[in-house]
């Protein structure tokens, strides 16, 4: 007969995983809400979310750094705080975006509030752990969620964008199994730091680095795809494009944060352990993902189709910077979507302003370059912040991005990858031109006939974001010490 | 005032922003004050120089990321002094001679904040803040071109921009590198300039750092290979971006040679000598003939421009203290007398909306005072003694003798060619009988192109009269730095090279 197993409350240690909950409880209020009483404002749900992630805020905000909890599968380290954080700042910059003056269906359904919350739940379990089967969870809670809120926008391209990133993200979530489960069979864990042990004491054995190498590839393989790297980057513009413009920004922003915390924890402990060829191959992924996806952004026609090469080329920039595995470069990674989360929110928040019902300017494309010509003559402050926007994500000092950009390379010149260096810069220098192309379009050409219907979707709430993007990508340079000091010490404390 | 620089600095941003509430009608007006009273504390900071101090004044350190070494540092030596002056006088002057109708409102703005991105450039003193300005130049130009421009305009404009943001990102990874390296030596992270002037670093590290700084500045002085934008820049542009761009911008990238590239790397820059004369030559003698060859009078300065900035490069990288210090004087002579050539130019553009020699002639008949200024401009262009260009020619061109006389000999070339092809311009646009019917009732200059273009008459005439007052401060810090650099030098074949001669020629 079995032991019985007592668990005293106290050693779960359940403050770690309060974050969670309280997303998941919150989502569950408001599917109560629901039930008690029907056709409530969309606008009550967005403050409701808010409300809800400002306590999820509160709650992260007081974790203490290293603790482990929940019979040890939860590991809140200072990456998993931050990230946490990060994931956070940006829902609550996203979820006022719902309050537009025109109705989009699919905020009408409180529904959507609280499968947003549980996917913040399932991102925040994927990134405050390192037991791969509760990352598994993890990422399957938080995409499940974000398939069906793409498909709740009011387009026929939503449900395919819907289709193509559930398929894409089954067959991820594949590779993603088998990886696991052929680490598990090399050491007999699921925990990343017995992982570490085990492959340590055996990685001299010849035929243990074959098995290895084959995991690696397969995680590898799940995280391009999860992150959009080249060759697994093809169904971002698609999706993109489907999904409604602030969602895209959105995805463009936390769901790669917390996949990169993700791949910094699993291929950091590769490079650690000396496996040289795992470094290699992320290089080689992001140097060719910046390099091709600042090349098809070229040709776009449509702004947010370009803003999706773009977002997957900023990918392929904070990939390179993990590759790297120094206290500086992952860092690097943090400050980066700190900064670059304001600036992409704030761009697409201003294409989601300008979005109509149906297309006036393009058969196919909700935002054709067109629709923005001579904007600075119709709508001089708008013209002026979307080139904000646009000349911070060129990287133009002294802008936010800019300052991502410069602490990534050089955290690629210490550690000694000086060519690395100047492929990014030469790949900011391409990237340049497509953000350029709409600064021209606003600035250098004639209205194309347009009216002022342009900020046909606007209203006070999406303002004030789109002030804070502001504020926060122009003052970027008076809060940089604080922000790097305060990463810095995260990153160090939980020893990456 | 020991906060004077950052006054300067920020005083047109600021105007500029307040400039958005300023009516569209009174815009000019506006920008015109605000020049003034730029113009007027750069003339104080001169007036509170102190002209026998070779070293930093104006001294401003405020830390900004100190985790990252970057702090907001500026400060003034006898080698910018002069070209934020400068910058301020052209802002200005270009500012009043200004005839455009379309957006004035926008235009000033932007020109204001061009103003900023100028003046930060040239007291900056930390590399981060350096680069900073180096990129913020590039928005309004962009926009000044692409907006006011002509018919090719936005090809021109993102050109221009792509051009000098390729070269400056390569510039930025290696000031990442300089950055780790006083990092690994020190221990401490720093991106101000005066500290990396005391690392002695080991050759290779030195050359292939001198590399990405030359990319960086190649693009902007232009150099030879990389010039191919500004004859779309200057042709495109509107008159007020010509302006700036020839009398300002482009000094940024020899400025930079002089601030970074030499202090820095003192023996890469000795071994480099050769191949950026030989680049050099290249320029000044290629684009003086390609100047000969334009129909278009715009197209003449744009490439007369070229192949000056060629002798200054030649000047920078003699080594001694007449050529870099000719080179500084020729920078700002250049910067006045191209400045006020493009103004010309624009004079009669607006007249006529043709910039085409063979539309003229006989205008020395028609517009007597045109003729008397774009004259006296045209010879200070050509370096005819008693000019402001003169003198800097002469130096740089006694300096290099020192290096190579072939050398000296092929760049003087530049002076004769340069005197055919002006001539020629002058001869087929100015004398002769009015051929062109439109051209026998133009008007002469009005008082506001008098008022623009008097003062650099006057300049032009007084400096190369006496140019002590300019010189003496100049060569002060040029001896300085040369002093350093032959203190820094590893070899004493570099030393030899990097000569501190005594006796600077002055007052031609």
């Amino acid at each position: 007969m079995l032991e019985p197993i007592s668990v005293s409350l106290a050693s779960l240690n359940l403050v770690t995983l309060a974050p969670m909950l309280v997303a998941v409880a919150g989502g569950l209020i408001l599917l109560i809400i629901d039930l008690i009483k029907g056709d409530l404002h969309k606008s009550l749900y967005v403050m409701l979310t808010i409300l809800i992630l400002f306590v999820d805020f509160g709650s992260v905000m007081g974790l203490n750094v290293n603790e482990r909890g929940f019979f040890d599968v939860m590991l809140i380290d200072g990456i998993a705080i931050i990230s946490q954080l990060l994931i956070l700042a940006a829902s609550m910059l996203f979820i006022p975006l719902a309050l537009t003056s025109k109705r989009f269906h699919e905020y009408s359904y409180p529904e959507f509030f609280a499968l947003f919350l549980f996917m913040i739940a399932g991102f925040q379990f994927m990134v405050a752990s390192d037991n791969l089967i509760l990352i598994f969870v993890g990422i399957e809670t938080a995409s499940l969620s974000l398939y069906t809120l793409i498909a709740l926008h009011n387009r026929y391209n939503s449900y395919e964008a819907a289709v193509k990133y559930f398929t894409m993200g089954a067959l991820a979530a594949g590779f993603y199994a088998m990886g696991s489960a052929v680490i598990y069979a090399l050491t007999g864990s699921v925990e990343l730091y017995q992982i570490a042990e085990v492959l340590q004491s055996r990685i001299s054995e010849s035929s243990v680095m074959l098995a290895v190498l084959g995991g690696s590839v397969l995680l590898l393989g799940a995280f391009a795809f999860k992150l959009s790297l080249f060759p697994f980057h093809t169904w971002t513009p698609d999706v993109y494009e489907g999904a409604s413009a602030p969602l895209a920004g959105y995805m463009s922003i936390v769901p790669k944060v917390a996949a990169l915390v993700v791949a910094m924890r699993i291929f950091g402990l590769y490079i650690d352990l000396g496996v040289e060829w795992v470094r290699i191959a992320i290089l080689v992924l992001s140097v060719l993902t910046m390099t091709l996806a600042n090349m098809m952004a070229l040709v776009q026609d449509d702004v947010k189709r370009m803003l999706a090469y773009s977002s997957i080329s900023h990918v392929g920039f904070v990939m390179a910077a993990i590759a790297l595995d120094t206290t500086k470069g992952n860092t690097g990674v943090f400050l980066y979507y700190a900064l670059y989360m304001f600036t992409n929110l704030g761009a697409f928040a201003m294409l989601w302003i300008s979005r109509h019902k149906n297309r006036v300017f393009h058969k196919r494309f909700d935002h054709p370059y067109e629709k923005f010509s001579g904007l600075i003559k119709i709508m001089p402050m708008g013209a002026v912040v979307m080139a904000l926007f646009m000349l911070s994500l060129a990287g133009v000092p002294p802008f936010s991005v800019f300052w991502g950009k410069i602490y990534i390379m050089s955290a690629a010149v210490d550690a000694g990858y000086v060519w690395l260096a100047v492929v990014m810069g030469l790949n900011s220098a391409i990237a340049a031109y497509y953000y350029l192309k709409l600064v021209v379009y606003m600035f250098l050409k004639e209205p194309e006939g347009n009216d002022d219907t342009i900020y046909y979707n606007t209203s006070k709430p999406l303002m004030s974001m789109i002030g804070i993007a502001v504020v926060a990508t122009v003052g970027s340079v008076f809060f940089m010490q604080p922000l790097i000091s305060y990463i810095f010490y995260m990153v160090s404390a939980s020893g990456y | 005032m020991e906060n004077i620089l950052s006054v300067l600095i920020f005083f047109p941003a600021v105007a500029g922003l307040l400039g958005f509430v300023v009516d569209k009608n009174s815009a000019r007006v506006y920008g015109i004050s605000v020049a003034v009273v730029e113009f007027l504390l750069s003339l104080w900071l001169w007036m509170s120089f102190d002209g026998t101090n070779a070293g930093m004044q104006f001294v401003e350190i405020i830390p900004l990321v100190p985790d990252f070494g970057i702090s907001y540092y500026v400060g003034v030596d006898g080698i910018s002094l002069f070209i934020v002056v400068m910058a301020a006088l052209m802002t200005m002057l270009g500012m009043i001679s200004m005839n455009i109708e379309k957006d004035i409102k926008n235009m000033v703005i932007s020109l204001l904040f061009l103003e900023m991105t100028m003046i930060g450039v040239f007291v900056a003193l930390d590399a981060i803040v350096f680069y900073l300005f180096w990129e913020l130049s590039l928005v309004p130009m962009l926009y000044i071109i692409g907006a006011w421009g002509g018919p090719l305009r936005i090809y021109a404009s993102v050109k221009f921009f792509l051009y000098t943001f390729s070269g400056s990102l390569i510039m930025l990874v290696g000031m990442l590198f300089m950055a780790y390296l006083y990092q690994s030596i020190s221990g401490v992270w720093s991106f101000s300039i005066t500290d990396w002037y005391a690392l002695v670093l080991p050759m290779n590290y030195q050359i292939w750092l001198f590399l990405a700084f030359f990319i960086g500045f190649a693009v902007k002085v232009p150099m030879f290979p990389f010039h191919t934008w500004l004859p779309y820049a200057h042709g495109q542009a509107p008159t007020i971006g010509s302006v700036i761009l020839a009398a300002v911008l482009l000094k940024m990238g020899t400025y930079g040679f002089v601030r970074f590239s030499l202090p820095m790397f003192p023996d890469a820059s000795t071994q480099m000598i050769m191949p950026i004369a030989v680049l050099s030559i290249i320029m000044i003698i290629y684009t003086a003939m390609v100047a000969y060859a334009q129909k278009d009078i715009k197209q003449v300065i744009a490439y007369s421009s070229v192949s000056h900035m060629g002798v200054i490069m030649l000047g920078i990288f003699a080594m001694n203290a007449e050529g870099i210090g000719g080179s500084i004087f020729l920078m700002l002579s250049h910067g006045i007398v191209s400045g006020a050539l493009f103004m010309l130019v624009g004079v009669i553009y607006d007249r006529r909306h043709t910039k085409l020699m063979s539309e003229f002639g006989g205008l020395a008949s028609v517009m007597p005072k045109y003729a008397l200024i774009f004259g006296i401009m045209l010879m200070a262009s050509v370096g005819l003694p008693l000019t402001i260009g003169f003198v800097g020619e002469f130096l740089v061109l006694l300096g290099f003798y020192k290096v190579s006389v072939i050398g000296t000999i092929l760049a003087g070339t530049s002076v004769i060619v340069g005197a055919i092809y002006m001539l020629s311009l002058y001869k087929k646009s100015f004398f002769g009988p009015v051929t062109n019917e439109e051209n026998s009732k133009l008007a002469d200059l009005d008082a506001k192109e008098l008022v623009a273009l008097v003062p650099l008459v006057v300049i032009v005439i007084w400096l190369g009269v006496y140019p002590k007052p300019v010189l003496g401060p100049i060569d002060n810090s040029v001896k300085a730095l040369l002093g350093f650099m032959h203190e820094k030098a590893q070899t004493t074949e570099v030393k030899e090279i990097i000569t501190l001669s005594k006796n600077i020629k002055e007052a031609k």
